[in-house]
């Protein structure tokens, strides 16, 4: 017994180690982002005299005003980045579970082969096809239309491969042939049977779906020249340009500014956010 | 009875097909009809911006390949990226297991897990964009939070130019790189480890094994797959690397963060919009992504066999 219990507590060195180590990380995963938030309500002025401070200043609404009539305009911004988010979140989570579910309840001949496929296309970046992409949506005068950002999130390899996964687990097939005995069509059977059931994956996936669409700079950057209808981290590169060369205190406000809803976001659904890595399947 | 059930699983059969069409649609129009087209691209003249006329290079179809290949400057982005990824996920992938170890160990019981594990991937979720314009800001010179503070403590007399020094904007780059992911590697290892047998552990105690023997004889061989899984996508993932070097410091000094998507965009969307060459440039990517995919989609196949054996 006294064996055990010497076992179990271990070597109280290492474990001292391990937490100092923990702790350093913990501080190195903050202390940028602490930086960011307090220097967004210094002055430029301040800043310069001394770049790290503890406290917060009172300059918020001061740097606040450097924006107005410039090009970086975080309220427009956040709204197409949310538009686009959301859509691109919707698109992803209804139809990766449709498909998931055309892949689980159903025996069709070429089921095996669009798994297959599926599993072939995971991998392949957006990045490597963008010029096509591009040329194709100028031709069609897409460019600058958020719609060219969300509806081809339709097509989420990844998303299905996880809500696949998930189902298999956790739908019950039985419940299908029950709800067809009493009449069901199959589009009704999917809508208001096999969706409940499979919330928590769609919860899962939504949260990444977003954060995904939310943090994209490649295609956007791309397709959106137009300042109205600019995304969040397409509007972060304006911070570099020269207006805001010696605007420290504003640089760091609109920093703050474009991950303020993913802090939100993050600290809300953490809990949700850390399980649905450990599912696996899902990829940043 | 028996007939009776395949006759309703053929008659079922065609919504297979149904709710795939949306998902099939979406990829034929914004995926393979891009990627064809970007192929053709690769062997047209299409260039400027606005112009959507090109021709076909009847004469000498490989052109804009040959032209790539021979860029130094593409030569130089695939070679970035291999090293910068190599500077990241060493370090990376060293600290997630060494992190794994100890969250798992059942003797060591660490408090806070949770707490570590939200604070440690937190700055994945972040935007990388915003990452790197605050890192570029953190490392400013002549003044900085990260100058100050090396004055401060006295590691330096005077401040360091970073952004004008190739190996520190590499290091810096590899270092948001790390920061950004190691948390993530550490949650998907560890759930690796989760998934081992408890029994084997449990064994390896009653036989006195200590927490060396086990991480190296128990845990590392059954992480073996899910390791070689995250090395590939890793790598794919650093193949396609661009928010950050671009937000940071423009692929500079000197090109030395320059990285092969970054090449793409350069040619393609700047200066004189060479459509054409980086269309090109597009598919030796894609060529070099899809034989790591290849890789990646060899494990995957290999683990679905496992389960059914198990099963």
């Amino acid at each position: 017994m006294m064996n055990k219990f010497e076992r179990r507590d271990g070597n109280p060195i290492k474990k001292a180690f391990i937490y100092f180590v923990c702790i350093i990380l913990a501080l190195l995963s903050i202390w940028p982002f602490y930086v960011m938030a307090i220097n967004s309500t210094r002055s430029t002025f301040e800043v310069q005299q001394q770049a790290v401070a503890l406290m917060p200043s009172t300059h918020l609404m001061d740097n606040f005003k450097v924006f107005q009539g410039k090009s970086f305009n975080p309220g427009r911004g956040f709204l197409n980045s949310l538009i686009v988010a959301v859509g691109a979140t919707a698109c992803t989570v209804y139809f990766s579970t449709l498909t998931a579910y055309a892949l689980v309840a159903y025996q069709w001949k070429l089921r095996n082969a669009m798994f297959t496929f599926i599993l072939c296309v995971m991998m392949i970046p957006g990045q490597v096809t963008a010029i096509g992409f591009y040329q194709f949506m100028y031709r069609i005068h897409m460019t600058n239309n958020l719609l060219a950002l969300i509806l081809p999130a339709v097509y989420a390899p990844s998303a299905v491969f996880f809500m696949r996964q998930f189902m298999i687990a956790s739908l019950p097939l039985e419940l299908l042939d029950s709800a067809r005995i009493d009449g069901a069509g199959e589009f009704f059977t999917f809508n208001r049977i096999a969706m409940p059931i499979m919330k928590p994956a769609m919860a899962t996936q939504g949260i990444f779906s977003f954060v995904g669409t939310w943090n994209n700079l490649f295609m956007p950057s791309i397709l959106l020249t137009r300042d109205e209808v600019k995304t969040m981290p397409v509007m972060v590169s304006m911070l570099k340009g020269d207006i805001y060369k010696r605007e420290y205190g504003a640089i760091y406000l609109g920093l703050t500014l474009t991950v303020l809803p993913l802090f939100v976001v993050y600290f809300a659904l953490s809990k949700y956010i850390i399980a649905g890595i450990a599912l696996g399947g899902v990829k940043g | 009875m028996n007939q009776i059930k395949s006759k309703d699983n053929f008659s079922y059969a065609k919504y297979g097909y149904i709710f795939s069409i949306p998902f099939i649609i979406a990829f034929l129009v914004f995926n393979l009809y891009p990627t064809l087209f970007t192929v053709l691209l690769g062997f047209t003249d299409s260039k400027g911006l606005g112009n959507i006329t090109f021709h076909i290079l009847k004469d000498d179809p490989w052109k804009n390949f040959r032209a790539v290949l021979k860029a130094p400057t593409f030569i130089l982005s695939i070679k970035n990226t291999f090293v910068l990824w190599t500077m990241n996920f060493i370090p990376q992938i060293t600290l997630a297991l060494l992190l794994t170890a100890w969250f798992t160990s059942r003797r060591n019981e660490i408090r806070g897990k949770g707490f570590f594990k939200v604070v440690f991937y937190m700055p994945n979720i972040i935007t990388s964009a915003s990452v790197a314009v605050l890192f570029s800001t953190l490392f400013g010179y002549p003044k900085g939070p990260v100058n100050d503070l090396l004055i401060s403590l006295g590691i330096r007399d005077s401040a360091y130019y970073f952004m004008n020094s190739g190996t520190a904007t590499r290091w810096i780059v590899a270092f948001i790189q790390f920061w950004m992911w190691y948390g993530y590697t550490m949650l998907v290892l560890i759930s690796g480890v989760l998934g081992i047998s408890p029994d084997i552990y449990e064994a390896a105690e009653i036989d006195g094994a200590n927490d060396r023997q086990i991480f190296f004889r128990i845990t590392l061989p059954n992480l073996r797959t899910i390791l070689t899984y995250t090395l590939v996508t890793s790598l794919i993932g650093g193949l396609s690397m661009y928010d950050i070097p671009k937000m940071l410091n423009n692929g500079n000094p000197s090109n030395a963060t320059l990285t092969a998507t970054m090449f793409i965009y350069n040619q393609s969307f700047q200066n004189s919009y060479m459509y054409a060459r980086g269309a090109a440039a597009s598919m030796i990517l894609f060529l070099i992504i899809a034989f790591f995919s290849a890789i990646v989609f060899y494990l995957l196949r290999e683990r679905k066999g496992e389960r059914r054996k198990r099963k």
